[in-house]
Order: structure tokens, then sequence, then C-alpha cells
């Protein structure tokens, strides 16, 4: 056993961190938030030449992967996407990656084009794409259709290509642009595989936004931590105080007990192993988000403050393909104890 | 990065999975808090013991098998997983000898380890007093140096298991003009049937005398019962925290033990449909499975030779913690029979309740997780 990333890994983490801190994202999620997907197109060529988009493609369509998707190393990438809040449909992109690998005529269009960004794609699961949605992840809308090249549909066994896309509908976090894909479009593959393929997606998709929301989590945890210590009131920073020092132990406590739920899931990718990843990750961003915007007091709670983009965040992560009750069901349905 | 188990682990797995089912008692001890139940823990101590597997982390020369955290953490799940009785001798094993491997002399772990290991002495701690709580530091017990030894006055108190326990060990003041509190202190070993011991047992909350007052009246504790150097008390008591013991303290096989009941609990009693019960249950498989994947990741930093200090903090006050919910949804699965007051998972809500107070109270703990691992300003108190 040797449950800790190896060298490179942990430095794969850093470098994105580094380029991430370099590349100002406030200012992309701001513009991405606007309609004008421009700089973060341009942020996403970067991250695909770090090999990020790339570790969801298998070797075999220019990718890294071996067979399939790389877990842990995914999981070290989406914790930073997270960390920096990326904008685009990060997650959607690699879970479309996902449920390609196995429909070749796919995957060969798409997938090098996906490993390189040249593609940026959204996708959509339809309830009946899985007769059990084990995370609670199908939904109406796909993430950021305006800004996509793509978007997938799965409905049934089939998968297709929508031919558009309904108007914007206003998330809770204006970085996250929703739309319905248009019914209809071109068929791309059908039968039981599309049907597998898509239930093998949600999972990726999930996993990938736990991995998100623990580096949503952090971010906040640590700008709350800055602020404490730099804010004074009645003469002292307000982080020597007990009642603020105590909030901000339980905020890292949940997001240190999410983080090897990740990677507990990225070793096995076993439905309950990525739900509980999915719950505790979820709840423990969402605590940050909560315990950041106490802490900051006013401020916190203005658009203008940076701040925002990650608050705004947590909680739609929190419920984006796996809401805490159906994986909370996920999870004990593979919990049958031997009589 | 990987959750393997080597061939090895797995064929020590199938040796202990094979002596507990040929030996957990089939019917649970009577409670140890107990006269009549710590008698019985005792013995089992001495089973266990018997084919070494009392402290199977421990070197061979003193009882043990010499094995790794990860051979210790495969024990530590079959041990539970077997409904095997909790450890009477679990403060020794888990807080002295520590210490003792540390800081020790090779007489003292000669001498001190093997009966702790049989169970033959069992052992209590002492480090609370009335005036010295989670301020541990401002204790005013005093040993005054003898002829070969010194004298010990003073009060302790919440010293768990000493109603019924051997011998005790806790932190002195040997020094009372030393400059600071937590200098001037001496940790001593010394025995609870000695001249000037008064032992007054302690109700717990459910009347059951699971620790104890200690009026100690010029107790002498010879030379050879002091561990480290005299003054040197706070800094080996404070020593082993960061170390093992940070892990070893609540293993993750009692708690993934603990869920699995509490599953087959819920399937054979709960409501299908009462969704916030089931979360409760849900939360409870995810917490098990977090802290037994935390713990798995210190041993892997252990193991690559890296030590975790203030992480310990992080550790106590989420199992404490997840003790008390776990058992708390037990309860209200059990409805009306959650008030009888006698069954395992009563008794189990009982003991849970006192894990935020002791070994450093959770509210210590968060300030140590805020001011070490995250460089929160001191308050204005003086520490």
């Amino acid at each position: 056993m040797r449950f800790l990333l190896d060298d490179e890994q942990a430095e794969f983490g850093r470098t994105l961190d580094r380029m991430l801190s370099a590349a100002g994202t406030p200012r992309v999620v701001r513009a991405w938030a606007a309609g004008d997907p421009g700089p973060g197109r341009a942020l996403w060529s970067r991250l695909a030449e770090a090999g990020v988009f790339a570790l969801a493609v298998p070797e075999a369509y220019d990718g890294l992967g071996p067979g399939g998707p790389l877990p842990v190393e995914l999981a070290v990438a989406y914790v930073e996407l997270g960390r920096h809040v990326v904008p685009g449909p990060v997650v959607e992109t690699a879970a479309a990656a996902a449920l390609m690998a196995d429909l070749p005529a796919v995957a060969k269009e798409w997938l090098p084009r996906i490993a390189s960004s040249e593609a940026v794609v959204s996708l959509r699961l339809d309830e009946a794409a899985s007769p059990r949605d084990p995370y609670g992840s199908c939904g109406p809308y796909a993430l950021d259709a305006d800004a996509a090249d793509a978007v997938f549909t799965v409905s049934g066994d089939e998968l297709r290509l929508a031919p558009g896309h309904g108007p914007l509908r206003a998330s809770a976090d204006p970085a996250r642009r929703l739309f319905r894909p248009s019914p209809g479009g071109e068929l791309l593959a059908s039968g039981p595989v599309v049907r597998e393929s898509a239930a093998r997606a949600a999972g990726w998709a999930a996993f990938l936004t736990a991995a998100q929301s623990l580096g949503v989590g952090l971010a906040l945890l640590h700008r709350t931590v800055a602020y404490t210590k730099q804010r004074t009131q009645f003469g002292a920073p307000i982080g020597s105080f007990q009642a603020v020092k105590h909030r901000i132990a339980d905020t890292l406590l949940a997001l240190e007990f999410a983080r090897p739920l990740l990677f507990g899931a990225a070793l096995s990718m076993a439905p309950a192993d990525i739900a509980a990843a999915k719950v505790a990750a979820g709840e423990a961003a969402y605590a940050a988000a909560r315990t950041a915007l106490q802490l900051h007091g006013a401020i916190g709670y203005t658009e203008e403050l940076d701040l925002s983009l990650w608050l705004r965040k947590a909680r739609p992560l929190r419920d984006a393909w796996g809401t805490p009750g159906a994986c909370r069901a996920t999870v004990l349905d593979a919990s049958v104890p031997a009589p | 990065m990987d959750l393997e188990h080597t061939p090895e682990e797995d064929a020590f797995r199938k040796e202990a999975r094979a002596w507990l089912a040929a030996h957990v008692p089939a019917d649970p001890l009577p409670s140890l808090e107990t006269e009549e139940g710590f008698a019985a823990h005792r013995q089992w101590e001495a089973r266990l013991h018997a084919d070494r597997w009392s402290v199977v982390s421990w070197p061979e020369e003193y009882g043990g098998r010499g094995v790794d955290l990860f051979k210790w953490l495969v024990f530590e799940e079959e041990y539970y997983a077997a409904g095997a009785p909790g450890r009477v001798s679990q403060n020794g094993i888990n807080l002295l000898a520590p210490t003792l491997f540390d800081h020790g002399t090779p007489e003292q772990r000669a001498r001190v380890l093997p009966p702790m290991a049989s169970g033959d002495v069992v052992w209590a701690q002492a480090w609370s007093e009335p005036e010295a709580g989670s301020d541990l530091a401002s204790l005013r017990s005093r040993a005054e140096r003898t002829d070969g030894g010194w004298l010990l006055t003073g009060q302790k108190t919440w010293s768990s298991r000493a109603a019924f326990a051997d011998r005790a060990f806790g932190i002195f003041r040997t020094d009372p003009d030393a400059p600071k509190a937590h200098q001037g202190l001496t940790y001593l070993m010394f025995d609870l049937r000695a001249p000037g011991v008064t032992v007054r047992p302690i109700g717990r909350l459910d009347g059951k005398p699971a620790f104890a007052e200690l009026f100690l009246d010029r107790v002498f504790v010879p030379d050879e019962d002091v561990i480290g150097q005299p003054g040197q008390g706070w800094r080996i008591a404070m020593s082993t925290t960061g170390n093992e013991r940070g892990l070893t303290l609540r293993s993750p096989g009692r708690f993934l033990a603990a869920a699995d009941r509490l599953v087959r609990l819920w399937r054979d009693t709960a409501d299908p449909s009462d969704t916030a019960l089931r979360d409760r249950v849900a939360d409870a498989v995810i917490g098990a499975r977090a802290y037994h994947l935390f713990t798995c990741a210190n041993a892997s930093r252990f193991a690559a030779g890296e030590s975790i200090g203030a992480e310990s903090s992080l550790n106590k006050v989420f199992w404490s913690e997840y003790d008390i919910a776990l058992h708390e949804t037990a309860l209200d699965l059990l409805g009306p029979e959650g008030e009888v007051s006698d069954g395992d998972w009563q008794e189990g809500y009982v003991f849970s309740l006192a894990g935020p107070v002791y070994a450093g109270t959770n509210e210590i703990q968060r300030d140590i997780i805020a001011e070490r691992l995250l460089g929160l300003p001191k308050g204005r108190l003086a520490r």
C-alpha cells in the first residue's frame, strides 16, 4: 500500500497551480460569465498543452491513457481547475471523452480534438439513458452549450449531436451557463453500448465534479484564512478569536477527510466510492463557502469581490452530476454486510 | 498510488481472522467499566497474549509480532469485524508504551511492557487535576526528591480505568520554581496500591465507575519509574501525540465494523421511505471509509519516512464526533428501545459522549488545527 501521490503526480498539480495562478483566472471567469468565451478558450488551450484533457483520452486517439482515462492524474488536475475556478464545460468534456471510448466512429472524429482542446464539448444525459441513475446526475441542461463546439445528448440508447440549444438560463453561478439542447439531431451511435457508455460517463462526471468541488473548497478556505489574518477588529486580527478559528478548523477538517475519499474513488472507480467522494467533497466545499461568506462579513456578500466566483460555484457543484441524496442511496446500496 | 495489500498482509489477515473466529467469546463480555467486566476483559487480554495477538505492533521480545502499521491496520479491521471485546489495556498500550519506546530505558521496557501485554498489569492515566484540565500545564501535584526516588503529593482526577487498574502514569511538578508552567514537570509511573494512594471511583454518566479520583499523600516512586529526565515531562508527554499515537488511538477497523453493524440495523429495522434516517446511515458509511482512507494515507506517509504532527488533531476531532453521530443514528433506529440502557449501542453511545472531552478537548484540538496547520494567530490567552 502506498496511498500517496507519487512525485510526478504531485508536481503535475503544483505546475497547474502555478500556471493558473499566473493566468489570473478571475478576469477569465468574469468574461466567460458575460458571454465572452475568448479568454476562457485561450486558457483551455494552455491546459491542453499541459495535458489536462489528454488525460481523459486513450492513447489510440492522441491521448495519454493507456486504456482509458487516467483517474488519479485527472483528480489532481481537476482539484486545480476547481481551485482556480476555470470556466467552461471541463467536466462535461472529459465525461464525453469517457463516453466515446467504446464508440470507435465517434471516438475517431472527436477524441483527438478533445485531447488538444480544439473541441470544447458539452454533454447531457437523459433520465432514460440509465434505468437507475446512481448519482441523480441526469438533468435537462447542457452546460455552456453556447461556447461549446458540440453538445452530445444521450437519450435511451441513442447518442446524438444536438442541433442547437434554447435560450440561456441563468445559473446561481453566472459562469455556469445553462441551456436546454434542442431535441433530435444527428444520430451518432445506438444500442446497449451507448447505455453502458453513458453510465460510465456519469461516473466520470460525478468523480471529476467531486475533484473540482474539493479544489473550490480549498481555495475558499485559504482565502478565508488569509483574510482573517489581516482583518482587524477590537484591536486584534479576527483570526485570533476562537469562534473564528474553530469554524475554520471545521472547514479544513471536512475538506481533508473528503480528499482521501476522492483518491480512493480514483483507484476503484466503483459507483459507491465515487458517490461517497461526491457527497463528501460537495458538502465540504459548500460548508467552506458558508464559512468564507460568514467570516468575510459584508464584503463577502458582494459580487465585486473575486471571492464571489468561488462562493457561487460551491453550491451548484454540490448538486451537479450527483445530488447528495442519490449519492447517499448509492453508497448504501453497495454496503450490504454479509448476514 | 495504490491501496493494495501484500501477499504477506493477506496471509496475516487470514491468520488473524481464523484465530479470532475460534476465540472471540460467543456472548459479549460484561461492561469493562464494572468490576466483573474488568476481570473478564483482563482474562481476554491474557487469552490474546497467549497467542501473541495483544500487541501485534510491538517487537517480539515484549510479546508482539513486530508488524508494521499496515499489518496493524489489517489486524484491527479483523479484530473489530469479528466483534471482539473492547481493550481494557488500551491506555497502557496506546499511551504509555509508545512513550517507553521513545523515552524509556531498556530496563523499563523489559520490566513494564511484558506484563502490560499480558493484562497482568493494567494501566490508568493520571493527567488531569481538579484545577488542570485543558490547561494541563498548570497542574499542581508535585513530586519531591527523597532518598532513591520521589514522593508524590496531590490530587489527580478523571483517571480512566483507575477504579480497577493496577498502576498509573502521569506528569508531576518536580520544580515549582521553574519559570514557565510547562517546565519543571516529570513523567512518572506509580503503583495504585502503594501506601498513600487513595482511589475514589467516579460514576460516569451512566453510573459505571469508568474513572476515578486519585489522592496522593507522599507516595514513594523509585527513580527507576521516572521516564526520561526529570524536568522533561511535558516534552515527553507531548512528543508522542504527533507520532503513531495520533494514528493508533482509534483504529479505522473499529468504525468500519460499527458502520457495518449500523447498516445491518438499518436494513432490519428502518422504514425505507425515511430518507432522513437513510442519509445519516449513509454518512456513517462514508465517514468510516473517509477515516479508513485518511489513516491509510498517514500510514503511507510514515512508511515513506515522513512524520505527522498537528494533523493528529484532525484525526481526533473527526473520530470523536463521528463516534457520537454513529451511535445517535443507531439509537434513533432502535426507536423506543434506544432508551433501554443495557444494549451494546446504548453503552457505546455513553462511551462516545466522552470522546470530544478526553485526550485533549476538541476545542483545544481546533485551536491546534487553526494555529499550527493554518497559521492563524494565537489568541489573547497566553499559553
